[in-house]
Order: C-alpha cells, then structure tokens, then sequence
C-alpha cells in the first residue's frame, strides 16, 4: 500500500543506489583484480570519512528501498495492512539499517 | 489443436456456464449450435432461451457501446457482444463465467457498486469553474494536453481493465485502471476546477502508486485504450506536485 510519499522515498531511494551499486561493483572488481589482501583494504578504508559516507548512505539508501517495496509484498501476499503493515516497514527498515550499519562501521572505524 | 474456422451449422459448441451467487457455484455445461459470426452474447442468449431460463446474464445495446456484457471467456475478460466466437474457442470449448475481482450477484451478473465507487474516490466528477451564461474556454486540438485527455477518454465502463488488473486482486483497496484512467483525463481538462483535490484522491494508499505497470489493462482494454500510460501520468504529475508541497 504506497501513497505518494513512499512511492517517491522509493524512487529517489533507486536513484541514489544506481551510482552507489555501479561503484561498488568497480571497487570490487578492481580490488580483488589487483590481488588486495583484507588486512590491505581495510587499511585503505578505516578512517576514511568518504567510504564511511559513501556506504552509509548506500545502507540507508537500502534500508529505505527494499523496506517500502516488502511492503508492497507484505500487504498483497501476506494481507498485513494498517498499523501491522507500518510495523512490518519500520521493523524491516530499522534491521536493515542496524545491519547495514554494523557492516560499515566494521569497515570503516 | 485449433479448429478451422466454424462455419458449418451442424457443428456444436461444448459450453461451460458458471452458475451461482455470492455464497458460491459452479460450471454448468450445454451444447449450443456453432453458426457463423457468432458472439459469446449470442450464446449465452440461446443457451437461456432454449436450456437454462432462469440463467442470469446483463447486456443492453450489443454494439459495444454500453459496456455491459463484460464476461471471463476461456479465463480472459472481454466484451461479450464484440467477441466472436471463433476468435477465442479453444477446440469446440468456452468457458464463461463472471467477471474477477467483482462480487457475484448471480450467474454471470457482478455487482458493479465497488467499480463505480472508486470512480468517485477517484475524483472522477467534472468540477466546473465557468456558468453556461459564461465563454466556452477554447481548447485547441492540438493542444497537449487535450492530445493527452483524447487518447484516454473512449471508456466505456465494461470493467474488463478492472477484471483484468492482478493488483485489484491482490490488493481490494486499489482504485483500479479505469477510475484512474479517468481521473487522468479531468486532469488533463482545462475547465476542470479540481486539479489539487483530484492529485490527493489519487495519491491516498490504495491511489496510483500501487500499480505495477503489468498493462494487462491495456491488453485486455476493448477499446484498445491505455489505463496503465494514463496511471503513469497520474504518478508523474502526482510526484511534481508532492516535491512543491501541494499535496
């Protein structure tokens, strides 16, 4: 169930992740290509404020993507609506966000 | 295996016919004469004329004007009058039976109220803002958004798109293709008064932001009209006008 507010949260959302996805799959690429060891790239990206910028907002990006489009699943499959359907979107956010988040911060601090 | 095409009078049709109401039903099969040009109307007309009296269809001009004769062919949605027989048989055999995602009321009538309703949740009144005493506002044909509403506004209120629509049946809420389809014309209209109260009718959470592009409603459409393009203006005029804060 999207009003106008989600679906636009979703959109922008998207629009923000096509960049993020393209460059960390070039970083990938790049990284395991040249043969970089873990302890090499996390020497490269502990303490750094732009990793730490670029994969936060990647997180929250995600976060707020795939949270409003299980929602969209949630209530024409699983029939869940009104607060439980808010409940389901917050929740899903929130341990996206929390994963997300341990992930990066175990990167980048 | 596909037949040829019916032609010979001698031929039969094996005709299932669902039969019911609300509290449920079931297929009821007859044999009808095949005859040429004949519609899926027509048969459900000889099957109650000659076999079952009491079966309970609706139609009225049998032209393809009124939109009422709406019916599940071989599990597709079409309009009964304007659908030959020899286009959809599957050997000898149809299938009929009423519309999805509308209740029965009996046999092959669906009660209508919930398709007309989101008409009106929709917004899908013409709110005037001149008098008869005043100008008729010019319109140009060539002006877009007159290109916009013409290339929407054949609906002949059959239901078909509404049947059609896996969201609908998904998700009971959703306004559906036609009620969207014809907010989107009166969006486009230039003497209509309601644009802001017309963008919130359709950006609620059972508005057009639900659709999932899927188009059945324009492969089934009867008029060969496109619910799911004007369902993407809606969001797209609908986005604009949440970013500037007027809805």
């Amino acid at each position: 169930m999207l009003d106008v507010r989600l679906y636009l949260a979703q959109r922008i959302s998207a629009i923000l992740m096509a960049p993020l996805v393209l460059g960390h799959l070039a970083v990938m690429i790049y990284a395991t290509q040249g043969g970089l060891s873990a302890a090499e790239i996390l020497s490269r990206t502990q303490g750094s404020l732009w990793w730490g910028l670029y994969y936060g907002l990647f997180v929250i990006a995600v976060s707020v993507h795939a949270s409003i489009g299980l929602r969209v699943i949630a209530n024409e499959y699983l029939k869940l609506s009104g607060a439980g359907l808010n409940a389901f979107t917050w929740l899903t956010g929130f341990v996206l966000l929390a994963l997300g988040g341990r992930a990066v911060a175990a990167v980048v601090l | 295996m596909r037949e040829p095409a019916l032609q010979h009078s001698e031929k039969t049709l094996d005709v299932s016919v669902w039969q019911g109401n609300a509290a449920g039903g079931g297929y009821r099969s007859y044999s009808v004469p095949a005859q040429e040009s004949q519609t899926i109307l027509d048969v459900v007309t000889w099957i109650q004329h000659n076999l079952e009296p009491k079966l309970a269809y609706r139609f009225a001009c049998r032209v393809g004007m009124c939109g009422s004769c709406a019916m599940m062919v071989n599990g597709k949605p079409r309009w009964t009058c304007r659908t030959h027989v020899q286009k959809v048989v599957e050997g000898h055999s149809l299938t009929i039976a009423p519309l999805r995602n509308l209740p029965v009321i009996k046999d092959l009538a669906c009660d209508m109220s919930e398709f007309f309703d989101k008409w009106r949740r929709a917004e899908g009144v013409f709110h005037p803002t001149s008098t008869r005493e005043e100008e008729i506002a010019p319109i140009l044909p060539s002006d877009p958004e007159r290109i916009a509403a013409s290339e929407a506004i054949e609906c002949i209120n059959c239901a078909v798109c509404y049947a059609a629509c896996d969201v609908v049946a998904l998700n009971p809420e959703f306004l559906g293709p036609a009620a969207l389809n014809r907010a989107w014309t009166l969006i486009n209209d230039a003497r209509d008064g309601a644009r802001i109260a017309r963008l919130k009718a359709v950006s609620v959470a059972g508005g057009c932001h639900n659709c999932h592009s899927q188009q059945s409603c324009m492969t089934y459409c009867p008029t060969e009209l496109n619910p799911a393009l004007s369902i993407a203006g809606l969001k797209r005029v609908t986005a604009i006008a949440a970013m500037k804060g007027e809805i």
